[in-house]
């Protein structure tokens, strides 16, 4: 039996919502802060422009449109889980896993290709921010993607149907942290 | 306030000390205060037997003067603060009066280099003078100094001259002095900076006029004259 | 204990669910709030132990330069500044975060508000786990080859971030490792304080009925995940710098070290109020409790607390006004951490005005709330030395920064917590502490404090700068040995002084007077369950219900002069 303080919901909120929206807050800050120190070295440094010309925009933007639709069947899982219908929420999760991974497997490629022309890591201060801030990125976007698999599992058989809306939260999250991305490290040149 | 403590020997130690002096004035009288008050109330309402505490909530308005008063007076006293406060820091660190010479600081671990012009007074020029850990200036002249570092951040700090900054690497900070006093006084190093940061002492010397310029002549490199 | 009160079949599913293994392992395994809660006060006191351990090796060292220290050894200046930056270090992240927040948040929040537990039991477990390795961490460190870090507890690059400068290679890289993960084991607390505190409260339990330590706790968990941010994406950065040679903070290759002190104070100084308002909260219950007396507006309290912290996100720079920074900012971060004194004198005036009108105790726990009071005051007016550009020039980085800051943080660090420790030892063993030995250890270590302390301030206004090992290499300063000196003795005094208290703890641990439900006759919930409380903190069918605020005490309708929240009336 859980705890009866797990049940409770004094301001009406589900505890869950509650608890995905202060992780936000304290995941924007992190980005805030890297995205920050990010911008203000940008302006200090117009050749930086030279290093970001090198990145691969149509591939940038293909990947935006990748995560903008597995956002979209996220929002279709919300919605089958409300419905009560645990196996469709399930099925419109793993598009968005298969979504996850299509980009990560992009992006691998994306790098591979990157890193073999010598733009790695330590090349300059562009690349540095450039691998770090999309490392971190990434980061988030495996954690949600195996996150997604265990409530998917669970949603299946009707259970736990309320998690499917909080890692849809999640991952709008993520999405929009790319949306910030992918113009100042692709389309800023 | 520091005089009796440590001397001030440059132009603005004084200015730095009476801004001491009015904020210890300032927060020393509400710290009596409060602690005065803090203290008569726990002996007045001790606890005796079989009385009981009262019933206050502190939304009386008679008994909030108690705490919005008081509440102006230290926004008063902060005012008066900032406004001292910003004009020391202005003359100090803001303005920057006319040189009389240049001289250029290098921090690295773990020592002082200066660098003075010659006989010409001006930097960067063949008769410069380098030297390490000990710097000679002359009394009452205006100097700016150039901050520079090699390696990691140092802090540049004359105590007696309440003079303090910190020397960044890949920058160059400009700063002013301008000594009051002869003597021989510490130079520290006020940010830690590694294994060394402890030995990382200097000595500034400063002379008369006259004794500081026989010291350029006997100094100057062989190039230079 | 914990069978006593979940006696259904269900509640044996949940035991054996959640505390799986038997014996050690059921307790290291447990998601009871109470025993996390002990877990982290535990591991508090050691590394509080080590710290000071560690305070007394550089203080000898201070005050008989060169000479070898008793349990230590000669101290060389990479050990010492090792040291000092671990001491900092250890003091701040692992004793007062941990102990004001991680275990009076884990203990008081669900049982002040009637909970059950909190509302992420496992997340809370997880975040003492990474808590702990991160403890290990910071404690290897120190033993490693090159030594721990030495380069201050502020870890300014290029120091911090390249190892030929610091010559510390393995320790730097995981002295910030253990710091990253106490961030996030503190991320994973206070999401849980936050929102057990906001979701899980006893019917009938208002915002205005909340006791303050636990809004304190709360409000600082919140500053705390907003103002850390930044410092992990710029931990990430050094972190970077130090294992793969990128070059964030090097300037040699289009970085910037002072990028660093930025994203270090925008936390650093929320910080120093995430641990201060826990304190407050604490010493506020007490005081409240031992005066039998309401709080001096309850409102008032809670909203300067809301406006520091709020306040506390524009001051950062004050701590680098000579750090290269453009000198016009020095300006306007004068006028923010000045403003900064209002909401906390105000904080200080209701606490001293709720005195007005009660009936004090002196009691062994009042007594180290009073005194977190009075000492607190000259940590605070201090700040303004510092918050005042101008005087600050000189100030920085010197003694006076030092004395300033022990001045509050021994206070909320050490007064508040044993305050707390001594209050609610009680209800957490179900046995009273001794108060003759409890008041020879308030009396010994308040005194010695000072005794370190005030003679630093003078060191500090004779332009003693910190962090250097030995004082004999600068002439102007050895005339201040004797101060030096005094500061040691009274050091060493203050640690014996300890001796007595862990003789009463484990004394009075093992044969102290009962204690009862509600030894102080205190209004907040936690004192109407057993002393210790069971597994789930009430039976289930005895959940409380709130129908008062948490101060009602000397009420003029009634003949007690307290009365229980939970009473009907
Ligand atoms: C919990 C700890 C804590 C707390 C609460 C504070 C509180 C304050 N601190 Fe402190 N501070 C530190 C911990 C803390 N500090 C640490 C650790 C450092 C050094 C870090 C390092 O470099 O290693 C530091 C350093 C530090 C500096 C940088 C010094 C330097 O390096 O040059 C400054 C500068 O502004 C400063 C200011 C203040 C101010 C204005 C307050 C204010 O919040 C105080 C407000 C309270 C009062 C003012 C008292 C009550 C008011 C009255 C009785 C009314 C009368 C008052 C007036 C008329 C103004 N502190
Ligand atoms: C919470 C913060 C805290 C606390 C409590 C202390 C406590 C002490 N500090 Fe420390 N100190 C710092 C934070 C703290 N310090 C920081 C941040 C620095 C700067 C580091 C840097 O420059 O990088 C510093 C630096 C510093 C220096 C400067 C060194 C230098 O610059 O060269 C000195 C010098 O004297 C010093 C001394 C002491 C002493 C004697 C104590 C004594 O008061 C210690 C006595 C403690 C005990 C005897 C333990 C008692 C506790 C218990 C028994 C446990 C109770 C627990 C429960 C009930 C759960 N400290
Ligand atoms: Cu150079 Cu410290
Ligand atoms: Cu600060």
């Amino acid at each position: 039996m859980k705890p009866l303080a797990t049940t409770r919901s004094a301001t009406g909120i589900p505890t869950g919502r509650l608890a995905i929206w202060w992780i936000l807050a304290s995941e924007i800050v992190i980005f805030g802060g890297l995205i920050g120190s990010y911008l203000m070295f940008r302006l200090g440094h117009p050749e930086w422009a030279d290093a970001a010309a090198h990145t691969n925009t149509w591939i940038g933007a293909f990947n935006t449109f990748v995560l903008l639709s597995s956002s979209f069947t996220a929002v279709l899982a919300h919605q089958a889980a409300e419905k009560g219908e645990g196996k469709l929420a399930a099925k419109y999760l793993s598009f968005t896993i298969l979504g996850a991974l299509t980009f990560l497997v992009v992006k691998s490629f994306e790098w591979a290709s990157e890193i073999s022309h010598g733009y790695t890591i330590t090349a300059n201060g562009f690349w540095s921010f450039y691998y770090t801030a999309a490392g971190l990125h990434g980061l988030h976007v495996i954690a949600g993607a195996i996150i997604m698999a265990f409530i998917a599992k669970d949603a299946a058989q009707n259970k736990e149907l309320h998690r499917v809306e909080l890692i849809g939260i999640y991952w709008h999250f993520v999405d929009v942290v790319w949306i910030f991305l992918f113009p100042l490290l692709y389309i800023a040149k | 306030m520091g005089d009796f403590i440590l001397q001030r020997a440059s132009s603005y130690a004084g200015d730095i000390d009476n801004l001491i002096l009015l904020i210890t004035v300032l927060v020393g009288v509400w710290f009596f205060l409060v602690e005065g008050m803090f203290f008569y109330l726990l002996w007045k309402f001790r606890a005796k037997d079989g009385q009981k505490g009262q019933y206050i909530t502190g939304k009386e308005k008679h008994l909030k003067r108690w705490i919005n008063i008081p509440h102006g007076i230290v926004l008063a006293c902060d005012v008066v603060i900032i406004v001292f406060a910003i004009n020391v820091w202005y003359n100090v660190k803001q303005s920057l009066p006319d040189a009389e010479s240049t001289i250029r600081v290098i921090g690295q671990q773990w020592a002082w280099i200066f660098q003075q012009p010659g006989a010409d007074n001006t930097l960067d020029t063949d008769d410069d003078i380098f030297t390490t850990d000990d710097l000679y200036v002359s009394n009452e002249t205006t100097y700016h100094f150039h901050l520079v570092s090699r390696d990691v951040i140092h802090d540049f700090s004359v105590p007696v001259f309440r003079l303090k900054q910190d020397a960044i690497p890949g920058r160059s900070i400009t700063g002013w002095f301008r000594p009051t006093q002869t003597g021989t006084f510490d130079v520290q190093c006020a940010e830690m900076c590694g294994i060394g940061h402890g030995v990382m002492s200097g000595r500034i010397h400063v002379q008369t006029a006259a004794e500081h310029s026989a010291w350029v002549a006997a100094n100057s490199p062989a190039a230079g004259e | 204990m914990s069978h006593a009160v979940t006696a259904d079949s269900h509640g044996h599913a949940h035991d054996a669910h959640d505390h799986g293994p038997q014996g050690i392992l059921k307790y290291i395994w447990s998601t009871d709030h109470k025993i996390i809660a002990m877990q982290y006060m535990f591991t508090g006191m050691i590394m509080a132990l080590i710290g000071g351990f560690m305070a007394y090796v550089f203080r000898m060292q201070l005050a008989f330069p060169g000479q070898s220290v008793p349990g230590f050894g000669v101290v060389s200046p990479g050990e010492y500044n090792s040291l000092v930056t671990n001491h900092g270090s250890i003091m701040i992240f692992w004793v007062a975060m941990p102990v004001l927040i991680a275990a009076f948040g884990n203990y008081l929040i669900p049982l002040m508000t009637g909970a059950d537990d909190m509302v992420f039991p496992r997340i809370n477990r997880l975040s003492y786990q990474i808590f702990l390795i991160s403890a290990i961490l910071i404690i290897a460190s120190l033993f490693v080859s090159g030594g721990g870090f030495g380069g201050a507890w502020t870890a300014y690059p290029p120091l911090s971030s390249m190892s030929e400068y610091s010559l510390t290679k393995l320790g730097s890289s995981m002295w910030l490792l253990a710091v990253a993960l106490e961030f996030v084991a503190f991320l994973l607390g206070g999401i849980n304080f936050i929102v057990t505190l906001m979701n899980a409260r006893a019917p009938g339990m208002k915002a205005y009925d909340i006791p303050i330590v636990c809004w304190m706790i709360v409000i600082a968990s919140i500053l705390f995940m907003l103002s850390v941010g930044p410092l992990i994406a710029g931990a990430v950065m050094l972190l970077f710098d130090q294992m793969i040679g990128t070059g964030f903070f090097d300037p040699t290759r289009g970085g910037d070290p002072v990028l660093w002190q930025h994203l270090f104070w925008f936390f650093g100084h929320p910080e120093v109020y995430v641990v201060l308002l826990p304190a407050i909260g604490i010493v506020i219950e007490i005081i409240a409790t031992f005066a039998r007396k309401q709080l001096f507006g309850y409102k008032i309290i809670l909203y300067t607390a809301i406006v520091t912290g709020i306040l506390s996100f524009f001051v950062w720079a004050h701590h680098q006004f000579i750090a290269g920074i453009d000198p016009r900012m020095a300006n306007v971060f004068t006028v923010t951490t000045l403003l900064i004194s209002v909401p906390i004198a105000e904080m200080m005036f209701v606490t001293v005005a709720t005195l007005y009108g009660g009936s004090i105790r002196f009691t062994t726990p009042m007594l180290w709330a009073l005194a977190f009071v009075a000492e607190f005051l000259i940590g605070g007016v201090t700040g303004i030395f510092l918050g005042a550009s101008g005087s600050d020039i000189y100030l920085h980085d010197t003694y006076f920064v030092l004395a300033h800051f022990h001045y509050t943080f021994f206070p909320i660090a050490i007064i508040g917590t044993f305050a707390g420790f001594t209050y609610w030892f009680p209800k957490m063993f179900g046995k009273m502490m001794n108060e003759t030995l409890g008041k020879i250890h308030f009396w010994g270590t308040i005194i010695s404090f000072n005794f370190i302390f005030i003679p630093l301030f003078f060191l500090g206004i004779g332009g003693q700068h910190r962090r250097i090992y030995n004082y004999e290499n600068f002439p102007d300063l050895i005339a201040g040995q004797p101060l030096r000196v005094v500061a040691t003795v009274a050091m060493l005094a203050m640690l014996a002084f300890q001796v007595v208290f862990f003789i009463n703890l484990f004394s009075s641990l093992k044969s102290g007077k009962k204690a009862g439900n509600n030894p102080w006759k205190a209004n907040t919930l936690e004192w109407t369950t057993t002393s210790p409380p069971p597994h789930g903190n009430w039976p289930q069918d005895e959940m409380p219900k709130v129908y008062r605020g948490p101060y009602e005490y000397s009420h003029p309708d009634r003949d007690e002069d307290y009365w229980p929240q939970n009473l009907p009336s």
